[in-house]
């Protein structure tokens, strides 16, 4: 199964996206797109833009290990992954990740296993604008205890 | 051998990447932080608490542990904030 990743400053089109892992086939049955996006208020203070940073080359290899990490677990038909970089708005989407099987079980679980990785893995960093200042934002002990429930499951398995 | 900082380690030291040749004696990737927090008031600020900075090895996370070996690459950053 080819999977696409892609990494840019460009906005994406999700309904495009998952359209295109399913034109011409018949044997997905179930899509699952998830869209992270920009929130307008952080902590309750108003959030003027964010701005990612990101590592070029291991980003997309990093994106790409747990990509294949979810193959080997879902019997998965088409795998999309696009994160943004630079500057962005209240409102405006920062990444999609797309997952398709012949079963919905596979898809949502696949999807989430790839954004909890992604969240903790991927060397990306957000920097915040709000009013006049800009700060990083700090790494939270609930992303890192999402992505630590796949090594949990696996262990009691 | 290429170091590259990101975030606010990139802030603190001052810059996006710089060749260096480690010296020897600094075997592991937790011997190159202590080194570089040594070298001026940028760095001792970059690395003045180590537990918080990741590191990647060619592209690969790694532990403070880990030996540099034959690498040519390393990276040093903060916890990852994408998603």
């Amino acid at each position: 199964m080819a999977a696409t990743i892609r990494i840019q400053r460009e906005r994406f089109d999700t309904a495009a996206e998952s359209a295109k892992l399913t034109r011409g086939r018949t044997d997905i049955g179930a899509v699952v797109t998830f869209t992270g996006i920009c929130r307008g208020a952080e902590d309750g203070a108003p959030l003027k833009a964010l701005t990612l940073e990101y590592y070029p080359g291991m980003a997309e290899a990093e994106i790409a290990r747990h990509v294949d990490d979810a193959q080997a677990r879902w019997p998965l038909l088409g795998v999309t992954v696009i994160h943004r970089h630079g500057r962005m708005e209240p409102g405006e989407d920062i990444v999609l990740v797309v997952t398709a099987s012949s079963h919905r079980q596979a898809a949502f679980e696949a999807a989430s296993f790839i954004m909890d990785f992604l969240k903790t893995r991927a060397p990306f960093w957000k920097q915040v604008e709000q009013g006049d200042a800009t700060a990083w934002v700090e790494a939270t002990k609930a992303d890192d205890a999402a992505a630590q429930r796949w090594v949990k499951k696996d262990a009691a398995e | 051998m290429k170091i590259l900082y990101f975030a606010w380690v990139r802030e603190r030291v001052g810059k996006t990447d710089e060749d260096v040749d480690v010296p020897h004696g600094v075997t592991t990737v937790s011997d190159l932080v202590a080194w570089l927090a040594g070298r001026g008031e940028e760095y001792a600020y970059a690395f003045e608490n180590p537990r918080v900075i990741r590191a990647a090895l060619d592209r690969t996370h790694v532990k403070p542990e880990t030996p540099l070996g034959g690498a040519r690459e390393i990276a040093f950053f903060p916890p990852m904030t994408g998603g």
